[in-house]
């Protein structure tokens, strides 16, 4: 590969790389949200 | 939502937008257009969708509506509903390829076939009258197939179902991508019949070319790449979002997705099947095929990729990357099926199986034109306004609408409420400055762009029109003497030489001629004609000029073609927004009921 190629394609990959992992990581870890009613047993309950 | 996003965009559609725009000179409007408008567009979709929620909305004409209380939005709403429906009609076709390519991958019909044989096949199958499997009609067979199972999960509510198994299909996709890609980087000429190194497709992809800057074709090209492969313009992220709770996340939801449909292209799909379709057959080819109709360089060439592996393995790998494939392409065309569905639930309280069924019933109405007429241009018709054009105006004018007139404060308000990460702050400026210049830039550029790209011609009195400028497609100008829809002539579009007069022994018939470019390239034009009803009036050897009569009988332009697939878009167009009114008059109707 040329240099000006092989630069611009390393440089792309590894900010989506590392932005991708980042973002999933933050995924995994968000705190789940709290129920309005603080009671989540009834969730999936009909209305 | 990731699922929804990674799909054909990444694999199929990404490719062959880099090839047809110059490789290197695409790949900077791409990044820019992913950071200036799509991460921006992103946030704007799905707040407003989590916003419109609160008031019952599922679609956008309503969506739309609640942020601002004036008439317009509704109908500017519509988009959000035509474009998922006109996108599925093609969008429904390429997922019926990859449904037969399990079956030829499996039944061995790519066994000991030459690269260029490969790519022949694809041309076959498209064509409704030769049959690859013996099955008459195969490719509408297949596409009919595709659409009924689309149509049943819809109608069953089985989408869920499908995004689970769609988070076992795509992981496995991407670990299959990732294994591609090192195939086709460490692709060697000469090696299992290669006549490149795979670097030379990265070299095309990848050496920065920055006279694209100033480009407007490039330009929207990538911006409607952006817009179709994250689904941003289009209504389904809104509709997505508009069951979500005020307190849910939308920010993490819509970076995340959006990083990680730009790993799966940028990353993957830049390195799959570029290189590998380069380094088989070459970067003129790779041009030539790009332009010859739709999304199918992946299926040209992969299953060459696949046949050096030994019959068995071919076997498997082919049905593992078409199947994949279909997983994740089906997650996407049932993601566009619920703009329109929710809308007539919601609406005139349609059940889910006669929403299913109608919607079903429009694909396929809109769809059977995309097979029949395949080589007269109306797949890509239909890719280049409902997939591209549109996608761009309904972007420009909701990101009016959230940062000028929902108001950016407001609006922040939305992005940041319940986010699970802290939103960069400088994005409040992008979204209510930049976003909106950029779009009105790459919508105008591309409407008025000069002939020979050169803007200094520009002037009040007038100028010459690019081919290519929308203003140029909807005239037509390209068509240069075949500009009628039907005609007693048929002339050359180009000057050249008659090199051969021949027949596929498929009872086609080809006329080509051949010429030197000023760059020194040998430009190739191929007339298709029948013989039963038209009578050459040149031949072999012969020197013709560009507007010289081929041939005499009874023709049908292309542009005849090219006008229907619009009409049929514009009355798809038309009947969604007389649909809102109804919808509109009926909730006026009610709310004086109530009172």
């Amino acid at each position: 590969m040329n240099t000006s190629a092989l630069v611009m394609m390393v440089t792309v990959e590894s900010i989506v790389v590392v932005l991708t992992a980042w973002f999933f990581y933050k995924v995994l870890t968000a705190k789940p949200k709290p129920e309005p009613d603080s009671y989540s047993e009834n969730d999936n309950d009909p209305r | 939502m990731a699922g929804n996003a990674v799909g054909f965009g990444n694999f199929l559609r990404f490719p062959v937008q880099a090839v047809q725009n110059g490789g290197g000179a695409f790949i900077i409007p791409y990044l820019v257009s992913f950071i200036l408008m799509g991460i921006p567009l992103l946030f704007i979709e799905w707040s407003s969708g989590r916003f419109g929620g609160k008031f019952g909305h599922h679609s956008t004409p309503f969506i739309l509506q609640s942020m601002d209380k004036r008439r317009i939005w509704k109908y500017v709403g519509v988009f959000g509903i035509f474009s998922n429906i006109a996108i599925a009609a093609y969008y429904c076709y390429i997922e019926s390829w990859t449904m037969s390519y399990i079956y030829h991958s499996l039944a061995g019909s790519f066994d000991g076939l030459s690269q260029y044989a490969v790519a022949a096949f694809f041309a076959d199958y498209l064509d409704l009258s030769t049959t690859t499997t013996g099955i008459p009609y195969e490719a509408l067979v297949f596409f009919l197939l595709c659409l009924a199972l689309n149509t049943w999960i819809l109608s069953k509510g089985l989408s869920a179902g499908i995004e689970k198994v769609a988070k076992i299909g795509v992981p496995l996709l991407i670990l299959f991508g990732i294994f591609l890609a090192f195939k086709g980087i460490t692709l060697k000429a000469g090696q299992d019949h290669a006549v490149l190194d795979g670097t030379v497709g990265l070299n095309f992809l990848w050496t920065p070319d920055f006279t694209s800057l100033a480009n407007p074709k490039v330009w929207l090209a990538a911006a409607g790449q952006i817009f179709f492969t994250l689904s941003v313009g289009m209504g389904s992220i809104q509709c997505y979002a508009s069951y979500l709770k005020e307190r849910d996340d939308v920010a993490l939801n819509a970076m995340s997705a959006g990083w990680m449909n730009e790993f799966v292209e940028i990353v993957l799909g830049s390195a799959v099947i570029i290189p590998i379709a380069i380094g088989y057959l070459g970067i003129d080819k790779v041009i030539e095929l790009t332009n010859i109709g739709g999304l199918g360089l992946g299926f040209r060439t992969m299953p060459y990729l696949f046949e050096q592996w030994g019959p068995v393995l071919s076997a498997v790998a082919g049905a593992s990357f078409f199947g994949l494939l279909f997983f994740a392409g089906i997650t996407s065309s049932l993601a566009m099926g619920t703009p329109g569905m929710g809308f007539m639930m919601d609406e005139f309280n349609w059940s889910r199986k006669r929403s299913a069924l109608a919607f079903g019933i429009v694909v396929l109405l809109l769809g059977l034109p995309t097979i029949f007429f395949f080589a007269d241009g109306v797949f890509d018709e239909y890719d280049y306004w409902a997939g591209t054009v549109s996608l761009v105006v309904f972007a420009l004018l909701e990101s009016v609408l959230f940062s000028w007139i929902f108001g950016l404060k407001k609006g922040w308000r939305e992005i940041t409420s319940g986010a699970d990460i802290n939103v960069p702050i400088i994005y409040r400026f992008i979204i209510k400055y930049i976003t909106p210049v950029m779009l009105i830039l790459v919508f105008t550029g591309a409407f008025l762009r000069p002939a020979g790209d050169n803007w200094s011609n520009i002037s009040l009195r007038g100028w010459k029109l690019h081919n290519e400028s929308i203003l140029g497609q909807l005239t037509h100008q390209g068509a240069g003497p075949n500009n009628t829809w039907f005609a007693k002539s048929f002339y050359a579009e180009t000057a050249g030489i008659v090199d051969s007069v021949y027949t596929d022994n498929k009872n086609k018939f080809y006329l080509r001629t051949s010429a030197v470019d000023e760059s020194g390239r040998l430009v190739l034009k191929v007339y298709k004609y029948k013989p039963q009803h038209h009578q050459l009036l040149v031949e072999k050897g012969d020197m013709i000029a560009a507007g010289q009569v081929l041939y005499i009988g009874k023709i049908t332009n292309r542009v005849f073609y090219l006008d229907m697939a619009r009409l049929l878009l514009v009355a798809l167009f038309v009947a969604i927004s007389i649909l809102v009114f109804i919808a509109y008059r009926k909730q006026l109707a009610e709310r004086r009921k109530n009172i």
